[in-house]
């Protein structure tokens, strides 16, 4: 399947969905005033993928800033790779937070409550 | 008149302030311009973060659900659409003013809304999050409700609200959020 890659902008994410590499990540921050217009894409790529998804999948969310319409497409991105999951095919998600960042690590802990999906908290490494 | 404008400002610790029409690039430049002073003054990166997080939702929030008042409105002079935003800065506490037009019809609604918020604990919120996170609305505005929630969330602090009465159609809503500048703190 092809991959989906998408740039960052100072308001939208570095995405790429890359099966034959294996890299699924979101990195970089989401403010879009119009998430949905922006996320669009991304779950139609994901309901595609869902077809014949790898034997597992590692999705990575580096995210340092979202705004509340971007937490209800991540939402709906996490609810895709649930359903992948529940079907059978290992998921994966790390979810990375600065060691200071509280609120990005609350945000995970949101999800985790929210899915029936391996989402593990991971601390950034500084660089 | 200018010097009294200056002076205002300061003595009332305002950083920032605009009074127009506001449009999606409007937001996305004083955004981009209110993190530059933040990086730019050292502020602690734990409260630069948040203060910017509340800022994007004050001013998202703005630019979803103002009502516009219409063009031959007599209690609008300049255009519709226009609204107030602020930003200041006090010892402890960074503070987000936006203000703009409702329709009178919303007030009971938000009010109630702004109230349950007020009275919730952290963990009450946290809840409260997560419910209309999956249960809310999903549209091309996003978020119905989530992003009051979220502000209250991120401030740590009681959200003020006012509502001033313009004519018998619209009030005049302000929503003040305030960011603890102590790290530690939220």
């Amino acid at each position: 399947m092809q991959a989906l890659r998408i740039e960052s902008t100072h308001k939208t994410p570095r995405v790429i969905l890359d099966p034959e590499n294996g890299i699924f990540e979101f990195s970089g921050r989401s403010i879009p005033e119009d998430a949905l217009g922006f996320y669009r894409p991304i779950f139609d790529w994901l309901d595609e993928y869902a077809k014949s998804p790898l034997p597992v999948t590692h999705v990575k969310f580096d995210l340092e800033y979202f705004n509340t319409s971007s937490s209800k497409n991540i939402l709906e991105i996490l609810k895709r790779l649930e359903s992948i999951h529940t079907n059978g095919h290992e998921v994966r998600v790390t979810w990375y937070y600065d060691e200071d960042d509280e609120d990005m690590e609350e945000t995970g802990q949101d999800y985790q409550a929210l899915l029936n999906l391996p989402i593990e908290l991971s601390v950034k490494i500084q660089s | 008149m200018t010097y009294s404008y200056y002076k205002n400002m300061q003595i009332n610790n305002i950083i920032f302030v605009y009074q127009g029409e506001v449009t999606a690039d409007l937001v996305s430049s004083i955004l981009q311009m209110i993190e530059n002073k933040l990086e730019g003054e050292g502020e602690d990166k734990k409260v630069k973060k948040r203060v910017f997080n509340v800022m994007v939702e004050c001013l998202q929030n703005v630019y979803h659900h103002l009502d516009a008042l219409p063009p031959t409105d007599p209690t609008n002079p300049v255009r519709d659409k226009t609204a107030l935003l602020m930003i200041g800065r006090e010892e402890k506490d960074y503070f987000i003013i936006t203000g703009n037009h409702v329709l009178n019809d919303r007030i009971p609604d938000l009010k109630a809304r702004l109230d349950r918020i007020n009275r919730a604990t952290k963990e009450e919120l946290k809840q409260l999050y997560q419910e209309v996170l999956t249960g809310g609305e999903f549209t091309e505005k996003g978020t119905a409700g989530l992003g009051m929630i979220d502000i209250a969330r991120k401030s740590g602090q009681k959200l003020g609200y006012d509502f001033h009465p313009v004519n018998d159609k619209y009030s005049f809503f302000s929503l003040e959020a305030r960011v603890s500048r102590i790290p530690d703190k939220g």
